[in-house]
Parts: structure tokens; sequence; C-alpha cells
């Protein structure tokens, strides 16, 4: 048994266009990807704001921000395998997740639904990384059920009064900028009476709490709205549809967060971790046990990528993504967290110590056992988020069952 | 082979857990581990006074001579809260292997003094490059005149810095993972030449890697025969596997009973969750990986004081796999269940889903025991 080059196996076929695309995108990610960046990237280390933001503006000053935007809001006109090629070789060379709050999540929105202004405001600053967005959706008595949501917005005059709790905000410490999902009526169905507000954070009454997760970090939070001020102008769309541009944004949501290049990455790192242990002398990627669990997950990972290429190329034909676009999210979550099993499962003892600024920026002491070993254990527990956020998996499910198979 | 408790093992079930229900609720847990040394002294002297230390002891040293189903019982107690005090280093480790390895003198000296909770052993043995093979050992006790010299370095050493003593394995013979030529030392770590880093670990334990530059050990500090100790080590360490899985059993069943209740009282689209059948038949599964797994446990538990040694290597292996298993399921799902509550770090399940991760992940994980299963099938 031996260790393929990544040279050697060849699992997508490209044209001679594409190649050359692919290596234009690997030769930027290497110029611009300091590798202190990279080490954090795939060791699951601490990237603090400037991290994201320095890598996000070279590639708007590249013009590749927003591969997913039509072109005349300053998208790229990339094809979806362009597309695809771009996340694998970002998230093969270190880069940064691109957050996808703006970018990804509310941007799609207002390009649908937002008033002129608001494009003309708005889509640019996310383009240049101007401000930090963060979604303001779930509450604590709303979290799969997110149509009982109870942030209440009243009207007064030229600006709504908000009053209410936001959970699992994640990065709300960084963010000047939230989406908001309100209650701006309680009659009628429930979802009929919901709006979409883009909110300024940083004004009296905003409240930031971080919430310690499993894993011993910090990255979700509550977010408090006490008597908070939102100009009408700022609503998104119409009064009590905002249902309607919530769930637009989820689907949107579903085909990044399969990150099938993430998880390629990941799968890459995990190999070269199984090649440096060992058990008797003999290393652990050459026990055929664990082999055969790391080709179950990238047998199961081809198949997400087939799919993710199929809903790209659908949505690039015009079809909005489907309900089936679910399955991207259940199947791209659940590989990663398999990925992180056999992680934590390849560094055999070294899972027990556990030193949480080991992962903070400007820790400089010896690493406790292997120095690829620190991050995995708290990075496997924090992961499990992955199969609860974005509409937890049996969410998914729901909507599976109801919108394509009609049950 | 029985498969009840005796009116004893009842007696010790119920003042185990009556303890852990009154003295160790999740806030005092919590506060337990921010102490210095990562636990509560004044518990380990409760434990000593209840006979819980003395349980597994010779009655001629000072102990109760309780089986390993005896102990079994008062693990899957502590485990049911998370007890993080000593007992899988000092007892189940430590005084075992003195037990199994020592001399008459030796035993005197120490074992009535650890029944008393007045000294405290931790086991010294896994290296950084050992992963789960037991015989992996590079430390060196080189002899020179009526000493040995220890030099090496060991790894996750559970409680080393609140240790009396280390029960350290050198090689005295042989190869980096030759079975003959191991011997064990009794070091007390207040010796010159030991350098320890400690840390807390995931599950809220405490351990440290520890270098022996030159530690010089007298030769009656030597337990047990030259080069042998590969035997002594396989047989505590086995024991230790079933109790930790004993532990384990107490874990999961608090994780499916907090899963059970959250899905019973949470309420989502006008009703307690655990009103959908689909979770519902997820912490029916739940609960049988619980019950498959604890079963197994007291079964290899009994088996483990009077089998062969093939016997036992089949009944530990198959207890270690099933509850690596069990708890990986019962961990995930009782997160997943929770929802994005099962990821705060002030909700108890996330903490019973770390510490059966680990149990999983020390003295061999699920792959290991299935291989070494699969040799005697």
């Amino acid at each position: 048994m031996r260790l393929f080059k990544e040279s050697e196996v060849m699992d997508l076929i490209l044209t001679p266009e594409e190649e050359k695309f692919r290596d234009d995108v690997r030769a930027f990610v290497a110029e611009n990807i300091t590798e202190d960046i990279r080490k954090k990237t795939m060791t699951g280390f601490r990237l603090d704001k400037e991290d994201h933001e320095s890598w996000q503006k070279k590639l708007y000053e590249k013009g590749w921000m927003a591969p997913g935007w039509p072109v005349e809001y300053g998208g790229t006109g990339w094809s979806p395998m362009q597309k695809h090629i771009f996340e694998e070789e970002c998230a093969a060379g270190g880069a940064p997740p691109v957050i996808a709050f703006g970018v990804t999540m509310v941007a799609p929105v207002i390009m649908a639904f937002g008033s002129d202004k608001q494009k003309e405001y708005y889509l640019p600053r996310i383009l240049k990384s101007e401000d930090w967005w963060c979604q303001g959706y779930s509450e604590p008595g709303s979290g799969s059920d997110l149509a009982s949501l109870r942030t209440k917005a009243v009207l007064n005059g030229d600006h709504y009064i908000v009053n209410g709790q936001k959970t699992w905000t994640s990065l709300a410490q960084h963010a000047n900028l939230m989406f908001c999902l309100v209650r701006t009526s309680d009659e009628g169905k429930r979802q009929e009476g919901i709006s979409f507000l883009l909110v300024d954070m940083n004004q009296p009454g905003v409240t930031v709490q971080p919430i310690k997760t499993i894993d011993g970090s910090t990255e979700v939070n509550n977010v408090f709205l006490e008597d908070v001020k939102v100009p009408v102008e700022n609503r998104v769309g119409e009064e009590n549809k905002g249902w309607t541009y919530a769930k637009y944004l989820l689907g949107h949501e579903r085909t990044s967060i399969a990150a099938v290049g993430r998880s390629k990455a990941q799968i890459k790192r995990l190999k070269t971790i199984a090649s440096a242990e060992e058990h008797n002398g003999t290393a652990l990627i050459h026990d055929q046990a664990f082999r055969e669990k790391i080709a179950d997950i990238e047998i199961d990972l081809l198949a997400l990528e087939s799919l993710v290429l199929r809903v790209l190329s659908d949505e690039s034909a015009g079809k909005g993504p489907g309900a089936e676009a679910s399955f991207l999210k259940i199947k791209g979550t659940e590989v990663q967290q398999g990925i992180t099993e056999l992680l934590i499962e390849a560094i055999g003892n070294y899972a027990h110590p556990f030193i949480p600024e080991s992962m903070d920026k400007g820790w400089n002491e010896e690493p406790i056992g292997p120095e690829y070993a620190s991050s995995i254990a708290p990075h496997y527990f924090n992961w499990r988020k992955a199969s609860i956020y974005g509409g937890s998996n049996e969410i998914q499910k729901n909507i599976i069952a109801k919108a394509v198979l009609g049950f | 082979m029985s498969f009840t408790f005796t009116e004893d093992q009842k007696l010790l079930s119920e003042s185990a857990d009556r303890f852990v229900l009154d003295d160790y609720n999740f806030e005092t847990r919590r506060k337990i581990i921010g102490q210095d040394g990562g636990f509560d002294r004044d518990n380990w002297k409760k434990f000593a006074e209840l006979g819980w230390l003395a349980l597994p002891i010779a009655e001629e040293y000072g102990g109760l001579g309780g089986s390993t189903v005896d102990t079994a019982v008062l693990l899957e107690s502590f485990g049911r809260g998370l007890v993080v005090e000593p007992y899988q280093s000092c007892i189940v480790l430590g005084a075992e292997l003195l037990q199994f390895a020592g001399n008459v003198e030796q035993k005197s000296q120490y074992l009535p003094s650890i029944a008393e909770g007045k000294t405290l052993l931790s086991f010294a043995h896994i290296e950084p490059t050992s992963r789960f093979n037991l015989c992996h050992i590079r430390t060196r006790a080189i002899k020179q005149g009526d000493c040995f010299i220890i030099d090496g370095e060991k790894a996750i050493v559970h409680n080393a810095e609140t240790a009396d003593y280390f029960i350290l394995s050198a090689r005295t013979e042989g190869d980096t993972n030759d079975e003959e030529g191991i011997t064990l030392f009794l070091v007390p770590s207040s010796s010159s030449g030991i350098e320890m880093r400690s840390y807390p670990t995931i599950d809220g334990l405490r351990a440290s890697e520890i270098c022996f530059n030159s530690v010089k050990i007298d030769q009656q500090h030597v337990l047990g025969e030259l080069n042998q100790a590969a035997e002594y080590i396989q047989k505590v360490v086995d024991r230790a596997c079933v109790l930790l899985c004993a532990e384990a059993a107490g874990a999961m069943d608090t994780a499916v009973k907090l899963t059970v209740d959250y899905i019973k009282n949470r309420e989502q689209f006008g009703q307690a969750i655990g009103s959908f059948q689909v979770l519902q038949h997820r912490a029916v599964e739940m609960l049988g990986a619980k019950d498959f797994s604890r079963a197994l446990t007291y079964r290899a538990a009994g088996a483990i004081d009077q089998s062969n040694a093939s016997e036992r290597t089949r009944a530990v292996s198959a207890a270690k796999v099933e509850m690596g298993r069990s708890g990986k399921l019962i961990g995930q799902e009782g997160i997943q269940l929770h929802g994005g509550m099962g990821m705060t770090d002030d909700m108890p399940i996330g903490h019973f889903f770390k510490r059966l991760t680990m149990i999983d992940a020390i003295f061999g994980n699920v792959d290991f025991h299935r291989k070494r299963f699969a040799q005697i099938i």
C-alpha cells in the first residue's frame, strides 16, 4: 500500500483552459497567503478579524471577492467548474474562508429584494469588506422553529424600535451590521408577521455577550437589543415579507456550507498526520482498517462534489437551488464531522491535552506532543455544531420530505 | 457468573450515587476542576473514610479485598457525576500495580497509607510515541551499583502533579517495542532530575509530560521481577480498561437521561420536540447503546479475575470496543438532540461527551481493541 501524490490521482477531468485557470488561482493564493495564516487555517487555530479582512481585500483587488454574484454587481462571470476550482484552490492553499454573512448571505437578499439605495450603498461595501455582517436569526426559544421568533420591531415615525434577544450569533463581536429577523405583526400566520431589517450594531441598546462552547471557544454570542432604533429605509423589501427573504437566503447558504474544497484539504491533512503517527513502527496510513475509513469518507466526498457541481450548473442555467440543496448541507456536514473523527483517532493519546490559549494569536510555547495535535480534539467537539447550525440536519430532512417528496 | 448485584454491591452503589447526587453537582464539579491540582482533597478523605479507596486492596494491607465487579459498581456511580478525583490513577492503576508486582515489604509500607488516603500514586507509563502499545518503552533505567539511573520521557501522566510517588515503567533490557526487558520502579515525585509540565485535559482532568533526567533510584524501589513488568502492566491495564468502561456506563446513563429530559421539555413548533417519533427513536438508540455497553462491561468485570489470558483479552477488548462505539453515539446524539444548547459549556451534556470521547482514547481505542479481539477469534 502506498500513499499517492496528489498529481497521480486525478478525480476531476479539466479542460486545458480550466487547468490554466486552476494554475492562476493556485499562484494567486500562494502569493497572497502568509505562512502564518495558512497554518492557522489548516490547523483550525483562531483566525482574527484582520486575517480575514486582509485576505478578502486582496480578493477584492483581484476582482474575485464575489464569484457567485451577477457580473453587473461585481461578480466574475465564471462557469460552475471555475467557481468550484476557485473554492478548492483557496482551501488547498490555506486561505481563510471568506466570511459568508455579507457576500453569500445578505447580499443575494439585497440584490433580489432590496431598494436601489440599499444596493448602491451596501453591495460595494461588502465587496470591499468595509462592513462585518452578522446574522440575527435564532433566538433562545426559536431554533429549528425559526418562525416562532419574538424580537419585536414597532414602527415609530420613520424608524422601528427593536426589542429582543438573538442567540448563536457567530462572530458578532466583530460585526458592525446585523441582518435581523424581527416580528412586526402578531396577526395571521406566524410566518407572515416577520420583517428583515439591517441593524447598525454600533449604537446604544445593542449588547454582545459571548457564549463559551464545549471546545473552550467564544465564537458565538447572545445579542441583546434594547430600544434599538432602525430607520425604516433599513428594512429590506416589504414589511411582514421577511420570511420569504430569509428562506431565500438559507437556500443560498447551502452550496457554500457543503465546503467541498475545505474537506479535501482536511483529508490531505489527515493523510499527512496518519503518515506521521506510528504504531509498532508502522505508519497509521498503512493500517488497512484506518485506510478503509479514509476511503469511506473520500467516496462520500466525491459524491458530494458531484452533486455540488450539478447544483452549481443548475444555478448558472438560471434555476435557483431547489430543496435538494439541503442534501448538500446534510452530506457536507457529515463529511466534515467524519474527518474530524478520524483526525482525533489519528492522534491517539494526544487528544487529551487541552491548552485553549495555544490556539490564540501570540502563543509561542512548545506544543504538548506533536504540533499538529493540539487543535484536533477542540475542533472535533466544536464541529458538532455543523449538523445543528444553518437549519439542523433534521430540519433539512423535513424540507426535503415536504418540498421534494410531497409529504 | 452473576448478573445481579449482591447486597453489598447494592449498598455501595446507593451510597456512591448518593454522594454524586448530594456533593457532586455540575457547579461543584466545575469549582473542583478549578482548584489547585484539579481535585478536592476533602473528597479524597471522604472516600477513604467510606472505605472506597480500600475497596480493591487486599485485607492484609488494610483493604477490603473487593472484586473487580465491586470497583466497577463504585466507578459506575462516579461516572454518573464525572467525578474527577484521581481514583483511576491512584487506586485502579497505582495501588493495583503495587499490589500485583510489589513485595510484602513494599505492600506493607504503602498500601495501608494509600487506603487511608494519605499517599497518592500516579502511573508514569505512556510515552510520546507509544500510541496504544503498552510495551513501547524508550525510557531507560541503567544499573549503577545499588541504584538505577533513569532517563526518558513520559506522556499524558494523569494526576502526576499531585502524586507522592510515580509507578514508572522503564527499559532495563531490550529494544523499544520488546515485551521482555521492562521493569517497574516506585519513584518519589520529589526525586531530583524530574521535570514536569502539567496541563488540563479536555475532559476536565489534569495530566503532565514528564522528563526524567538521570533520576537516581535505589534498587529496593524496583517493583516485581526485573524485566518482567509487561505482564503486570497488561493485567492491570486490562482491569483499568474494564473499570473505565464502568465509569463510562455511568456517564452514558446520565447523558441519556439529560437528553431525554431535554427533549421532553424543549418546545418548538408548539410541542415538546420529544413528541416527534424521529427523535424518540434516536433517544431509544442511545438508551440501547448504554444498556449493551453496560451489560458487556459487567460481564468483563466478572470474568477478568478468573479467566486465562485469551479469555481475558476477549472480554476486555469486547467491552472497550462496545464502550467506544456506544460512547460516541451517545455523546454525538446527546449534543445533536440538545441542538445549539448542547454546544455550550454551561450545559452538562458536552462534558459527558468529552469524557466519553477521552475514555475511548486511552489504553486503546475502538480500532485497537477490535484488532486485538480479532486475533482471538
